[in-house]
């Protein structure tokens, strides 16, 4: 095999372009710029721990399942761990939207790094609310039976139905915690890639 | 489980919450709360000094 079949090769193509966009110092840095010594930059960090902590806490009540988290005191802990989380996740997640917005982070070639948050934050508010309808208690019940008219009237309900628990189910713990899970890693990577947006009077001039 | 009926009488579920109604505005004092701390944080994050920043400003 010549040298330039083996440059051809699509694996030596991928490892140049992924090395290329991330080489090691981008993946860990070691030092960050000095803006980024701010409390407004740990609420993205503090918004992935809550995420880790949802999904970690959610294989404990998908392992143990139902009657445990209703009737035994270490299931109602666990579920109240999960609950908590996903307080402290929208918590963090909106206060580092609000901050994104204001230094107008998807300037300068982020705005993937902005749209990635934007998917996430709709795809995290249905995890919520399939989670709310998949707890098979009465407040599981009238949750569902009062949006059922609310989504049956955007026609959705034909695919999505609320009243459907076994559907939910398998949205709440399949299907929306991959999307969050893929998109968060594509956003943080994204941060890596580009490197944290610099304040609008040290930002390049940018093209219009 | 001592402390739950404590608890369950500084916040009773068994009945309609409390809401503020002003004008078109029309939010459960529990959500307002959780905004109101949204903004405190948001505003102390701002202003509150980083730990360390004077710090790293001198080695630089
Ligand atoms: C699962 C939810 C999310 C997680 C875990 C997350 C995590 C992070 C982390 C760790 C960073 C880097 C540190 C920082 O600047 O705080 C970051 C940056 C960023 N986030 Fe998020 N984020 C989430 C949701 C969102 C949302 C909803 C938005 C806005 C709609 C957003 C917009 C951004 C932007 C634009 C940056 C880049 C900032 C820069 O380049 O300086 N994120 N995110």
């Amino acid at each position: 095999m010549s040298s330039t079949d083996i440059e051809r090769q699509w694996t030596t193509r991928l490892r140049h372009r992924v090395t290329g966009h991330l080489p090691p110092e981008k993946v860990l840095p070691d030092t960050q710029p000095a803006y980024v010594a701010s409390w407004i930059y740990v609420f993205g960090v503090t918004t992935m721990v809550a995420l880790s902590m949802v999904i970690l806490t959610g294989f404990v009540l998908a392992i143990r399942g139902p009657q445990w988290w209703h009737t035994s005191d270490v299931g109602h802990y666990v579920n109240s761990l999960h609950l908590w989380s996903v307080e402290v996740f929208f918590f963090a997640m909106v206060i580092h939207l609000w901050g994104k917005f204001f230094m107008a982070a998807w300037r300068g070639r982020r705005a993937l790094t902005w749209m990635t948050g934007v998917v996430t934050f709709l795809t995290s508010i249905a995890a919520a609310f399939t989670g709310y309808v998949s707890q098979t208690n009465f407040d599981s019940q009238w949750i569902s039976t009062q949006a059922k008219d609310g989504i049956n009237a955007t026609g959705a309900g034909s695919i999505f139905n609320v009243l459907n628990l076994g559907q939910m189910l398998m949205w709440h713990i399949v299907l929306l915690p991959l999307v969050a899970v893929i998109l968060t890693a594509v956003h943080v990577v994204m941060v890596r890639v580009r490197g944290v947006v610099p304040p609008f009077e040290d930002a390049p001039p940018e093209k219009p | 489980m001592v402390g739950l009926p404590l608890l369950a009488a500084l916040f009773p579920l068994d009945h309609l919450g409390h809401y503020i109604h002003w004008g078109w505005v029309y939010i459960s004092y529990a959500n307002a709360i959780v905004v109101a701390l949204m903004v405190i944080c948001f505003v102390a994050a701002i202003w509150v000094p980083f730990p360390g920043r004077n710090r790293r400003k001198e080695s630089r």
